[in-house]
């Protein structure tokens, strides 16, 4: 054995190892990665009915209703970034920090323009933080600049959500003052 | 008395402490001058004692309740229980680093204090580069993010700490895991000297190694309990999130695995030298940006960067400096180093190659689903996410063949192998997981986790029968099967346990891919069946307790008609931060885990209902366990008696060769 012959061994197995991780990862991007969406998204072009995607946003007040299906608790809740909202349906425990007017991440798929079905619900976050994802959304509706100070408090949220989301609700979607970037990352493959 | 203006003090003096030690050695060895290099172990005692007393006037701020420490306001409340209030001191950002930094002044010291059978030269460049390292870290908190600082006007109590954190699992999991991140420095720092002397040897090898091992054994343990944390205290069920804070974690595991594994090959053959340098110079990079980068969420959110942009632009300085630097030095030094002994691809050197590029690339692909999302969301303005199900397709089946190999890896010979003879002991281990094999597919549904819960027996079974070949185990008396294993090296012990605790974790990620869960809102009275076990909610009472107030839900198990146990999940609100915790409550035969969750309640007097999240998880303690039997392989090969008494000598020219046997 040369220390040549040894070292295209070594190259020989790192080529193959390297090149199935690789192999995997392209495939996995292809199949598993999840797209952030925001409601106005999900409005104007809703992702693949099979693509896991996460929506997010804020939990419109009074909108969520909770029942119960057999023994199964079922939430339904609207979701929206100011400026299209959509209906969420969940089965399951809603975490401590689901609040109506706060922010929200919902994993799932969307069935139509306006209703999801979320096999997850996500609420980390506590009074002050806001999710990246929501923060940069509510960023790109105009709802919010970190330039001009925090976010606005869960409170002024509430009449905000309400007033806007059910006209939004209503009426799809206007182009506002500022307008969002309207890349439909949800359809992307 | 322990002022805070006293810990600020001894912080600053030991910064400056650590700049001369990572100055006048380095001098020293460069000019072959004894005193100069004989002053490094004195000053990274001295240094220790600095940072000791630093912590020390911290930890007493907060028990003392001294709010105008702005620290301690801002993290502390006087109601917060003692044990807290000492481990609060490092769950926040300044305290955090102020224990990184006193992780590895002790580093420094235990360099100082157990290297004294070192070269002179070596150790003063080892301490040095330690110094240097301190010099950054202990600037960095210094200047951006002061523990010390003073807030005017004092306020009469702190704001509390989330009370997520108060849990004695998260008190003690930093500081272990701080250990295994900071213990990597050590042999870095011994890369970085073997760079600047420009010579890596065998005995290279074996001074590195326990450094190396020991710090794995940390952040072994580490990672096992913040992955046990989160599944008793955050009661979502799993077990590990693929989220970028497990995952910095993670990376420099691999990479610190496959660094013990390609040191052994320097230490014995003299091979694989300048990638085991690299190999250092990586796992405490991985560590630094792991723990900098991605916990204050430089790379994950703008936000962060944007609130403080004097410590985001320090911190990546910083790394940028000891990341940049080490890698230039290696590019300009490693080409001098000699190369090693050749080998056969068929050989223990050949299984060790092989276990690093698998380990690398288990790296790499952990590392790129890690890095993807954030890149995308700079570059392209795209927000993704990547998560279990990616992690799973790519990291699975790179696993899989490193625990075939690992089967009889230990087994072949060093420098040319025959495969054969090494294959035909394996065949009752091979016959066993067959059987396993059989069991499993029964047992288990999906492709994966049977190959993985096979693999796993294989694993156990062969390094069982690794060691019962090298005892002689049952081709002779018993006893001398015993006194041959008293006389084996525990090094070689420590490789089977640690290796069996591999196949015991593996069979714990097996069965837990098999875990059922139900969610049900049901009324008190009723009875759910899940996993063959009837779960009947017997009552819901609320409980006050020191600062929150709980509502307790008694849930009586019972298979058969008979009573298994009763768990008591709670949801505990605190009043003082608005916050409500669940508090899971499991009930562990070691073979299965019932986890009951208490959700919200609904309904009015009388016809109230409660949401109930029941999970059974099997094998689920066996995650763990394996993790804890992996680092205890790992502590019982570093009592190995080579590790203990033989004072490795170095050759007197670097082309002779079979130091060691």
């Amino acid at each position: 054995m040369t220390r040549k012959t040894r070292r295209l061994w070594l190259v020989i197995a790192c080529v193959a190892c390297l090149g199935t991780a690789a192999a995997l990862v392209l495939r996995a991007f292809s199949s598993d990665i999840v797209f952030f969406v925001t409601p106005s998204q999900v409005a104007s072009s809703p992702p693949p009915k099979d693509r896991t995607v996460k929506l997010g946003g804020m939990v419109v007040a009074g909108s969520v209703h909770r029942e119960r299906r057999g023994e199964t608790p079922v939430a339904t809740f609207d979701v929206t970034d100011g400026q299209a909202a959509v209906s969420v349906h969940y089965e399951g425990i809603l975490p401590d920090l689901f609040r109506e007017g706060q922010s929200v991440v919902a994993i799932g798929t969307a069935n139509s323009a306006h209703d999801f079905t979320a096999s997850e619900v996500l609420a980390k976050h506590d009074e002050t933080y806001m999710p990246k994802e929501v923060a940069e959304a509510l960023k790109k509706s105009g709802k919010w600049d970190p330039r001009f100070g925090p976010p606005p408090s869960a409170a002024s949220w509430n009449s905000m959500t309400v007033q806007d989301a059910r006209k939004d609700l209503a009426a799809p979607a206007q182009p506002q003052s500022q307008p969002a970037s309207p890349a439909p990352t949800g359809s992307a493959p | 008395m322990l002022s805070p203006e006293l810990g600020h003090y001894a912080l600053a003096l030991a910064c400056v402490l650590a700049a001369v030690q990572g100055i006048l050695p380095l001098i020293g060895a460069h000019r072959r001058d004894p005193r100069l290099m004989a002053l490094a172990p004195g000053l990274a005692i001295g240094q220790l004692i600095g940072l000791v007393t630093a912590f020390a006037c911290l930890i007493h701020a907060a028990v003392t309740d001294d709010f105008s420490v702005q620290n301690v306001a801002a993290n502390s409340a006087v109601a917060k229980p003692l044990l807290y209030k000492i481990t609060g001191v490092w769950g926040n950002h300044e305290g955090s680093i102020l224990l990184w930094a006193l992780i590895l002044g002790l580093c420094g010291a235990a360099v100082a204090a157990f290297g004294r059978n070192l070269p002179s030269a070596l150790r003063a460049r080892v301490i040095a580069v330690l110094g240097l390292v301190a010099t950054g870290f202990e600037l960095f908190c210094l200047t951006t993010s002061d523990p010390f600082a003073r807030v005017w006007p004092a306020p009469m109590d702190g704001q509390g700490m989330n009370p997520l954190l108060q849990d004695p699992g998260l008190a003690f999991h930093p500081p272990i895991l701080y250990t295994g991140y900071v213990g990597f420095a050590v042999p870095f720092a011994f890369a970085i000297a073997a760079l600047i002397e420009g010579r890596v040897d065998a005995a290279w090898g074996r001074w590195v190694r326990p450094w190396a091992v020991a710090a794995w054994c940390f952040l072994t343990c580490g990672i096992a309990m913040g992955s046990w944390w989160s599944y008793y205290v955050l009661g979502w069920g799993g077990y590990w999130f693929w989220d970028p804070v497990e995952n910095a974690s993670l990376i420099p595991w691999l990479t610190g695995t496959a660094l013990i594994h390609s040191a052994i090959v320097v230490e014995k053959r003299e091979a694989l030298k300048i990638w085991t340098v690299l190999l250092a110079i990586g796992t405490f990079s991985f560590s630094l940006s792991g723990t900098f980068l991605v916990r204050s969420g430089i790379l994950n959110s703008v936000h962060a960067f944007a609130n403080d942009p004097a410590r985001g632009v320090f911190i990546l300085g910083l790394l940028g400096l000891v990341i940049g630097g080490s890698l230039a030095l290696f590019a300009y030094r490693a080409p001098s180093l000699t190369a090693g002994g050749l080998f056969a691809p068929v050989s223990r050197e050949g299984a060790l190659v092989l276990n690093n590029i698998l380990l690398c690339s288990l790296c790499a692909v952990v590392l790129t689903g890690t890095m993807y999302p954030p890149f995308m969301s700079l570059l392209f303005d795209r927000t993704i996410s990547v998560g279990k199900p990616f992690f799973d397709a790519t990291t699975i089946p790179l696993a899989l063949p490193l625990f075939i190999f690992m089967g009889f890896g230990p087994m072949l010979p060093w420098k040319r192998a025959q495969l054969w003879p090494v294959l035909n002991r394996l065949w009752l281990a091979a016959g066993l997981t067959v059987v396993a094999t059989l069991v499993a597919i029964r047992q288990l549904s999906g492709v994966l986790p049977v190959l993985c819960a096979a693999l796993a027996v294989w694993v156990i079974v062969s390094s069982a029968t690794d060691i019962a070949t090298r005892i002689q185990l049952f081709r002779g008396p018993v006893a001398a099967s015993l006194h041959r294993l008293r006389g084996l090296p525990r090094a070689i012990i420590g490789t089977a346990i640690a290796h069996t605790g591999v196949g015991i974790t593996v069979l714990g990620l097996a069965g837990m891919s098999q875990a059922q869960h139900r969610i049900v809102e049901v009324p008190i009275g009723s009875t759910q069946s899940l996993a063959g076990y009837e779960w009947t909610l017997t009552d819901v009472h609320s409980e006050p307790g020191p600062n929150y107030t709980a509502m307790v839900a008694t849930i009586e198990i019972r298979r058969n008609g008979h009573v298994v146990t009763v768990l008591h999940p709670s949801k505990r609100s605190f009043n003082m931060q608005n916050q409500t915790t669940t508090d899971v409550a499991i009930h562990t035969n070691l073979l299965s885990d019932l986890y009951g969750v208490l959700g919200d309640s609904h309904g009015t007097d009388g016809h109230m209902t409660y949401v109930l999240r029941l999970h059974y998880n099997p094998l689920a303690p066996w995650m763990w366990l394996g993790a804890l039997v992996m680092a205890f392989g790992g502590a019982l090969s570093l009592s190995d008696r080579r590790v203990r008494v033989g004072a490795p000598r170095r050759a007197t020219s670097p082309s002779t060769q079979g130091i060691a046997s």
